[in-house]
Formats: C-alpha cells, structure tokens, sequence
C-alpha cells in the first residue's frame, strides 16, 4: 500500500476518513464565503449609495475581456469535474484533464493580468495610480478599490488551486488515485468550483453593472 | 503508558500531533497572556483609585485598557475553554482518538503563537490606543499608533480560531464512537459544536474587516471614512457582526462546562436535557442576529434599533432557561461541594446578574443612557469574567485529575473560588452603580463624586487578583506533591472517565462503544452510599 | 450632590423621568427574579446536601410542562419590556413641533454649540426649562457621543451624517455635559456644562451675546460667497431647484423615490448632489465636498429652513 492510501490513525475506516474531510472542505468553504462577505457588503453599500458613479465606473471595465476570463473559467470547472468522475470510475485521462484545467486557470490569471495592466495604463488603479476627472470621482475610486481587492483575492485563491492542481495531477500521473482512493481530486475539485462560482457573481456585478441600466 | 510520558524533549511537545499535549500547550500560552492582560487590568484599577491622573497619564491609559481588551478578548477568552478543555476533553468524550485533523490542531496553536507574537511587539513597539473596538475613523485616520501591527496579530489569530472551529465540527460529526448518538453527547460537546459554528463562520467576517481597516489606513482609501466616500457605520456593523457572536463563544463553553460540574456533584442527570441542547443551538443562532444592538445611540435607523432590540430578548430565553434547568437539576440531589461545584454555583450566580443586566441594556431607552458607561463594563466582566473565567477555573480543577493525574489540594481550591467570587463582585458590583450615575467607560480621570466607588472597585480588584494567582500556586505544587488520582475520583459518568488518570496517548484500548444516556447518576442510591446503608464504590 | 454612595443621579428631563421609572422597573423585576432563583438554590443545596434525610425518590429529569411555562413566562415579560423601552426610545426621534432646533458639532476634544438667533457657545448649552429641545450633531473628526446623564440621553456624532435627539429639560440648574464615545487623548476631559434657565432669563441670555447676524443670515451670506444663489434663484437662467421652503417637504426624486427633506437630506444634497437628483431637474450641480466644514454647513441649512415658499 502506498503512503497516500494509509489510513490516518485517528480514523477507524476509511470511508469515515472520506466522509471527514468532505465535511472539513465544505465548513472550509462557509469559511471562505463569509471572509468575502465584507467585501460584498461594501460593494451593495457603495451600489446603493453611488449607484450611478458605480455605474460609470463599471463602464470603463473591459467587458470582453471580463467575459472571455468567465468562459475560461466555466470550461475549467468541466475539465475538473470531468477530472474528479474519471478518478472516480479509475478511468485513465485524470492527469490530462488536471493538467487542461490548471492550464485554463494560468490562461484566466493572463487575461487578468493584461487588464490589470490596461487598468494601470488608464490610471485606474487606487491609491497608487488614480486619476478620473468629473463628477463621481469618489464613486468611481471606491469601485475600483473595491474591484481589485475582490479581483485579486479571487486571483490568489486561483493561484493557490493552481497549485493544487498541478500537485494532483502529477500524484496522478504516478497513479495514486483510483475507485479507493481520490478523496484528494474530490476535495480540490469543490474548491475549484467554489472559485469558479465566486466569480459567476463577481461577473455582472463589476462588469454588467452598466448594461443593466 | 500515559501521553505525558511519550516523550520528554521540547521537541516531543512541539511536535505533537496528540489533541491532550496540545490542549496542555495552549494552557501554558493562554495563561501567560492572561497575566499580561491582567497586569494592564491591575494598572488601569491602580489608576482609577483616585480621580486624577498620577499613576500614568491619558495616552498611556488609553494604551492600557487597548492592550487589556484585545488580550483577553483574543489571546485568552476566545481560545481559553475551546482550545484547553474543549482540546483535552472532545475526543475523550466522544469515544475518539483524537480530533479528526490533528496535524491542524498543532498548526492552530503556532497560528495563534504567531499572532501573540504580533501583539506582544504591539506592545514593545510602543502599544495602540483604539480600545480593542477599532472604532473607525479613528483607528484609520487619527491614531498614531500601531493599529496595523495590532491588527494584523488578531487577523492572524482568527485562523487559529477558524481550524479549532473547523476541527471541532468535523470531529463531532464524524468521529462520535459507536451508539454515540447525537442525543447522548454530553452538553460540554453540544455546546463546542455550537460554539465551533460561530467561531467558522463570524471570524472570517472579523478578518476581512480588519483587512480593510489595515489597507485604509495604510492607503487612504477604503469604505469607512466618509472623507473617502465611505461610512463608520458599515465598519460597526461588521465589527458586532463578529463581535457579539463572539460573546457567544467565550460563554457557550462555559455553560457547557457547569452542566458537566453541576449535574456530576449533584450525582444528577441535568435536568431537560433535550431543552438544554436546543437552547446552546437557539443562543448560537439567534447570536447572529442581535448585534446591532451594540449601536442603539450610533445613529443607525430607529427601526433598525427596535428590531435588534427584540431579538437581544430572544436571545435571553435560552439562557434563562438554562439557569432555570441548573437550578432544577439540584433539586432531589446528593449535593456535595468540592472546589469545581462551589465554581460552577459562582458562574450560574454571576452570569445571572450580567444576563439580568443585559436585559437592562436591551431595553431600548435604558440603553440610550447606559451604553458607553461602566454599566456596560460591569455587564460583559459579569458575563466574560464573572462566567467564563469562573466557568475554565472550575473545569481545570474538576479536569486536573484526569489531565494531571494528581488531585489539586481541595482546602486551597475552595479558598480560591470563594475569594475571586467575593473580589469579582466588589470589584464589579460598584461599576454598575458608576455607570448609572453617568460615568463613561475609557476615562482616566473622572469627577470627584465617583471617588467611592472606583476606590471600592478597585480594592475588589486586589482581592480579585489574590483568587487569581492562589490556583497558580497550589495548581503547580500539586503536580509534585498532589494525592494520586485514580481514573475517576468523581465517580463522574462519561467516556473520559473511563480511560486511566492521565490517559494514554490513544485514549482508548478498545474503541468504546456506549449504551446508556448521557449523565446516568442516582441521587437515591448516592444517598444511601453515604448513609452507609450500601457500600462505597 | 456629595460623594456618598446612596445619592441618586438628578433627573432634570421628560426623558429622565420616564427613563428611571423604566429602570427601577426592569431593578425590581431582575432582582426579585435573581433573588427567587437564589434562594431556591440555597434551599436546594441545604435540604440535599449529600447525606441529609431528604426524601430523593422519583427525583424528575425531565417535566415538559414546566420547561414550557419557564420558554413561554419569560418570553411573554420581555416582549412587555420590550414594547416599554421602545416606546420610550422613539419619543427621543420624534420631536415635538414646537421644538428648539440647536445644533451641536463635536471636535477633539470640545463641543461646540450653535442657537438659531447665531449665539455661540463651547463645552456649554444653554437651554429654557420646558421647551422641548431637538439637538442636531455633527462632528469635524472621529466619532464623539454627546451625554448628558442628568438628562439620561445619549447620542453619537457621525462624521459624514447628522443625528439628532430631541427632549425637554425641566429643572433649572447646571448639568454634566460628557463625550461618552472613545476620541482619542483628552475623551475624559471633552465635555462641560449644561444649564437650563427658566425661559424669560434665557431669552436674555440668548439676546445678550447674539452677534450680528442670526444663523440663517450668516448662512445666507455663505449661500451667495460659494455660488449656490447663481443658479438656486428662482430668477436664475441655470435651471436648478428653488429651495424656499423646502425644509420638511416631501421631495419626488429623478429615480421614482420620494424623501422628506430633512437636515440630513439637505447636507447630502450639498455634499453628494448626484445621490438624490430631483425629479425633472439635470444632474449638473457639483459637489462641496471639501469646500465647506460643518459649522458653515449648519448655517447653510438653517439659512435654508429659514426661507418660505412664496406660494405657501
């Protein structure tokens, strides 16, 4: 048996080990959710107090750009969770289909990284780089604040399952997983969607704000 | 083989996955901050016996009681039953091992090591005077001084926080041993769980919150200060969003450890058992949703004011009852009054009067003329000092068999309880009287009618840190020289009494498997033992 | 007034009145309570002590009805509590229609106060004996709460808002004005006096150190020095709203909303004019923030209270 099928000695079996640490990534994720809760809570004060200079603010985002990061995502959380049902039924292709999904993620930290730099270009960024003349300056500030600190924690998190699953992938490849054992691709997997779907909702509110109206 | 002899080295400690050596580290941590936090206690009393400034002056005062709240709120109340006794105790109550992620549990305690370190250069760095609040736009735009350092120790010691919290939840869900049903687990478990919820789901609020505090102050923009486009409100609101339910986490486990106390020296099953358990789950619910409370005078909304109003009494039916069910768990008992029962009767009495008191303050106009006065200071020390502290005493003596394998010198332990039960009222009892006179809280110097009562109080708080320092002492030698206990000196029911004083380090030789409800004591047949009509144990 | 322990604390307005009933009320109710509860757990601990003769047998672990009626009981009194503080908490936001506008701005670490006939005054209010008084707030730097035990009324000031409070003193004499909300260094020596005066000798006090111009005529002043009269004048070719008698009016806003325009409404409107755009009017006013500190602001507003509306 390999280091990675031991049953840790806390445990009595280990389908209870499997059980206990899907419920240890789930209250990990409630975690996750309430720490960007503040930011959201921000976001609706400044959406309810400014909500035309949010607007504007939202104009000058790059919708294209915001939209094709959205679809990369979308097709990763396929690829990942094709990845967790392959490493379930032991079919070959998980490490493939890890591998396809870190690569969507890299793609999705470029595109944000070119529109971070076009932000940086049109000085959007505050406190370091801000200038926008005219009449919801102050709206304008606050939404862009709030828009990279949200943004980039959702970029590290992105990172960190990056990471994740570029570790999964090669365990794969030395074929650790299989029908006993893949609780580690099951527990990335919800992480990933948990990312994924965080920024389902970061989409409208940054980049359709505009358009609604 | 016990766990305390699995090793000698530092390294054995240090690197122990086991959740009873880490239990033992956290104790050592907790207490040294809480002589630290108390030091600033005894200075801030020392300096409220007169009505000037003589011992040290505002600045210097502001500093003190800043650094005494954000001590004893993060680095002692928040882990101190949880991260000790709740450590120690849950898998030994459940039928465990250990707690699901033992690797977690070590890396929460250098988590939480860490962020002491942050507050402890705080306070070389020359210490921070926001009051532990961090009340925006102060903390962010006018003090000058270490508000990030002080804030960045207690956003690093919510994720200590955080994995106890995760580990404690999984543990009780996954972990309980066979026949352990939901409705046999003892309360001290229900209410870890209960308090486990809270403490993964408000903390990350807090450490965001902070987050923001920290990037506005540092950056100069930010969502709180109107000058930026922000609003100080919004900062309340996320601050009592976890810091009320924090309130929740340091009595939760508290009430927890007095059902253990009372229902094993009244040798009777607690009374509404079932009411007990809903009203933990009622208090850690309805404890979300009561925080605005803290703000009736802040200028949120009057409706806003009202609607927290009415559920700050929903809040107090749980733990009225609970009162009520301790109370009827004596009756028809076989009361005996060892150093853990006399603590557990001090904390149901004073967690009374500062529930009694909160009731005051969720009175509406009440609240408009106490709130911000030494009635609230009295209130939440009634509360967080008066029960929690009184509550972890009485657990560490009614545990130290088990935990130590010597019994503490019961004479001593006695003396202590009633001496802090005696210096906590004198020292808090006259605050509420201040605060009803009109005293705010945060002053360093105050007029010349208050002189009594701050004299008094503060002679209480002498008496007060005597109890406070007896159980180091006597605690310490009775490791050396303390009687030896066997596995259940109590004659306790319960999984942990059970396994041998101090336990091996897997707990359990077989996986126990349980059979009978929780806390089967007969008062009747204890009677007759001790009317010799039937033989002792 | 000496530094015994038995003194009660002065009750000099409606508020305090009603405040203390509520409270020895609620001292009754609590303490009766804890004292049954005490002495049932003293008597407890007596007659079953371990080794009295006391009957044990059929000891109850549980009774359903009794955990009921003591869910229900309480339940029931807290709402009653519940509705008589709220009651009570309403009246200080609910100012009568005859009330004394004064407006109050806090800065560390002093309180400066502001009567409608322009007199000024620091870490001192001067008030009439029966007049129902609404305070309006503000603050220049952090957040101060503006206390007044005798009075038993508290209220934070908020940078960025106003808030008020409104009661009537009733007893003559001097009274402690305190900051009970943390501000920094000196909070424990920001505060001062308040006396209440009978009416007439008020009246004299207000018109003895009145200066030149009252706060609307100071304010009207600062409405034409920043501009506001250029395009606010009804004769103006700019079209923006008139504001004679807009004080108390129900505005219709551009997004459907309605507000009553109240001081906060008016501070906002200078502060962050494109928040609440009037209905048919264009969103081209621009904002004062930075431009004018809370003392010209409240002389602003009463300028603008001060004025009616030609039709009405």
């Amino acid at each position: 048996m390999s280091v990675a099928h031991r049953i840790a000695e806390q445990f009595e079996t280990r389908e209870q080990q499997r059980e206990a640490d899907s419920l240890g990534t789930w209250v990990f994720l409630a975690t996750e959710l309430m720490f960007f809760g503040p930011l959201f809570l921000a976001y609706f004060y400044g959406r309810t107090h400014y909500g035309e200079g949010f607007a504007v603010a939202s104009g000058r985002t790059h919708v294209w750009l915001g939209t094709a990061n959205t679809a990369l995502l979308l097709t990763s959380s396929l690829t990942m969770a094709l990845a967790v049902r392959a490493s379930w039924i032991g079919r070959r292709g998980v490490t493939l289909l890890l591998a396809l999904t870190a690569a969507l993620g890299v793609a999705f930290l470029a595109v944000k990284g070119i529109e971070y730099r076009k932000e940086w270009d049109e000085a959007l960024v505050p406190p370091f780089r801000f200038v926008f003349a005219g009449e919801h300056a102050r709206a304008v500030e606050v939404f862009y604040w709030l828009y990279f600190l949200i943004t980039g924690l959702h970029a590290l998190h992105l990172t960190i399952g990056i990471g994740l699953v570029l570790w999964l992938a090669l365990r794969a490849r030395r074929g650790d997983f299989g029908p006993h054992y893949h609780a580690p691709v099951e527990m990335t997997g919800l992480y990933w969607h948990f990312v994924d779907v965080l920024w389902i909702f970061l989409y409208p509110l940054i980049y359709l704000l505009e358009r609604w109206r | 083989m016990s766990y305390l002899e699995e090793g000698y080295t530092l390294r054995s400690w240090l690197t122990t996955h086991d959740h009873k050596r880490i239990a033992i580290l956290y104790a050592i941590a907790i207490t040294a901050f809480f002589f630290v936090g108390g030091a600033a206690a005894t200075m801030i009393r020392l300096e409220l016996a007169t009505p000037q400034a003589d011992l040290v002056q505002a600045d210097t005062y502001n500093k003190l009681f800043t650094i005494h709240g954000v001590i004893m709120v993060w680095f002692f109340l928040i882990p101190s039953i949880p991260a000790t006794l709740g450590n120690f105790l849950m898998p030994l109550m459940i039928g465990a091992r250990d707690l699901a992620f033992p690797r977690l549990n070590l890396a929460s305690w250098y988590i939480y090591v860490l962020g002491g370190l942050f507050t402890v250069a705080t306070l070389i760095a020359g210490g921070v005077d926001t009051g532990w609040t961090f009340y925006t736009p102060y903390s962010t735009m006018f003090s000058n001084t270490n508000v990030i350092l002080a804030a960045a120790g207690v956003f690093i010691t919510g994720f200590s926080s955080i994995l106890t919290g995760l580990n404690f939840i999984v543990t009780v869900h996954k972990m309980r041993a066979p026949g352990m049903t939901w409705f046999r687990l003892p309360l001290f478990v229900w209410a870890h769980y209960a308090t486990s919820v809270i403490l993964v789901l408000a903390t990350p609020v807090l450490a965001m919150t902070l987050v923001l505090i920290a990037a506005e102050r540092l950056l100069h923009v930010g969502v709180f200060d109107p000058a930026l486009g922000g609003d100080p409100l919004l900062f309340q609101h996320l601050f009592w969003f976890y810091s009320h339910p924090a309130v929740y986490i340091m009595v939760l486990p508290a009430m927890g450890v007095a059902s253990e106390i009372i229902t094993c020296f009244a040798r009777k099953r607690v009374f509404g058992y079932r009411f007990m358990a809903y009203a933990i789950l009622g208090i850690a619910t309805i404890g979300f949703l009561v925080w605005g409370h803290h703000m009736f005078v802040s200028g949120q909304s009057m409706y806003a004011g009202m609607v927290f109003s009415v559920l700050s009494f929903m809040v107090a039916v749980p733990s009225a009852i609970k009162v009520f069910n301790w109370t009827a768990t004596l009756y028809k008992g076989s009361i005996t009054f060892s150093a853990p029962m006399l603590y557990a009767l001090g904390f149901v009495g004073l967690f009374m009067i500062g529930g009694m008191t909160g009731l005051i303050l969720a009175t509406l106009a009440l609240d408009v003329h106490l709130t911000d006065t030494y009635f609230v200071v009295a209130h939440f020390h009634y509360i967080m000092v008066g029960g929690s502290v009184m509550a972890y005493l009485g657990g560490i003596h009614y545990w130290w068999p088990k935990a130590t394998g010597r019994m503490y010198p019961e004479m001593w332990g006695r003396v202590a309880a009633i001496v802090i039960f005696v210096g906590f009222n004198l020292t808090f009892f006259p605050q509420y009287l201040l605060g009803y006179y009109g005293m705010p809280r945060r002053y360093h110097v105050y007029p010349p009618e208050f002189t009594v009562l701050n004299v008094l109080s503060s002679a209480g708080a002498s008496i007060l840190a005597i109890g406070y320092l007896l159980p180091i002492g006597y605690l310490a030698w009775s490791l050396f020289r303390g009687k030896k206990a066997g596995a259940n000196p109590w004659d306790a029911r319960g999984l942990e009494w059970t396994t041998p004083s101090p336990p091996p380090k897997d707990n359990f030789a077989v996986a126990p498997t349980v059979t009978e409800e929780p806390y089967a004591y007969s008062p009747e047949r204890d009677a007759e033992m001790a009317g010799g009509r039937i033989a002792q144990p | 007034m000496s530094g015994g322990i038995f003194w009660l604390p002065p009750a000099a307005s409606d508020v305090a009145a009603r405040v203390d009933a509520l409270f020895f009320a609620m001292v009754a109710l609590t303490g009766t309570v804890a004292l049954a509860i005490t002495i049932v757990v003293l008597v407890f601990a007596v007659r079953y002590r371990r080794g009295s003769r006391a009957d044990r047998s059929n000891a109850p672990a549980k009774k359903l009805p009794v955990e009921i009626a003591w869910t229900v009981t309480p339940l029931a009194i807290f709402l009653g509590v519940f509705v008589w503080g709220a009651a009570v908490y309403a009246g200080l936001y609910r100012p009568a229609a005859d009330a004394m506008p004064v407006y109050v701005v806090g800065k560390q670490w002093m309180w400066k106060a502001e009567h409608a006939n322009g007199r000024r005054e620091i870490d001192e209010l001067h008030l009439p004996a029966g007049q129902p008084v609404r305070l309006v707030l503000a603050t220049q730097d952090v957040i101060h709460s503006f206390y007044v035990p005798a009075f038993r009324i508290k209220q934070d000031a908020v940078p960025g808002r106003y808030t008020t409070i409104a009661f009537t003193p009733t007893k003559a004499g001097t009274f402690a004005l305190r900051c009970a909300e943390y501000c920094g260094t000196d909070h424990a020596h920001m505060g001062g006096r308040v006396i209440v005066m009978q009416p007439a000798d008020f009246q004299r006090w207000l018109a003895q150190g009145a200066p030149a111009g009252t706060m609307a005529a100071r304010g009207f002043a600062r409405f034409r020095e920043l501009g506001c009269s250029g395009c606010h004048d009804p004769r103006s070719s700019v079209h923006a709203p008139d504001l004679a008698g807009l004080y108390g009016r129900t505005v219709h806003l551009a997004d459907g909303r309605s507000v009553v325009a109240d001081e906060s409404y008016i501070r906002d409107s200078i502060l962050l004019p494109k928040r609440d755009v009037v209905a048919g009017f264009d969103p081209i006013m621009p904002s004062f923030q930075g431009q004018v500190g809370e003392d010209d602001l409240l002389e602003l507003i009463a300028y603008i209270k001060s004025t009616k509306s030609e039709s009405g």
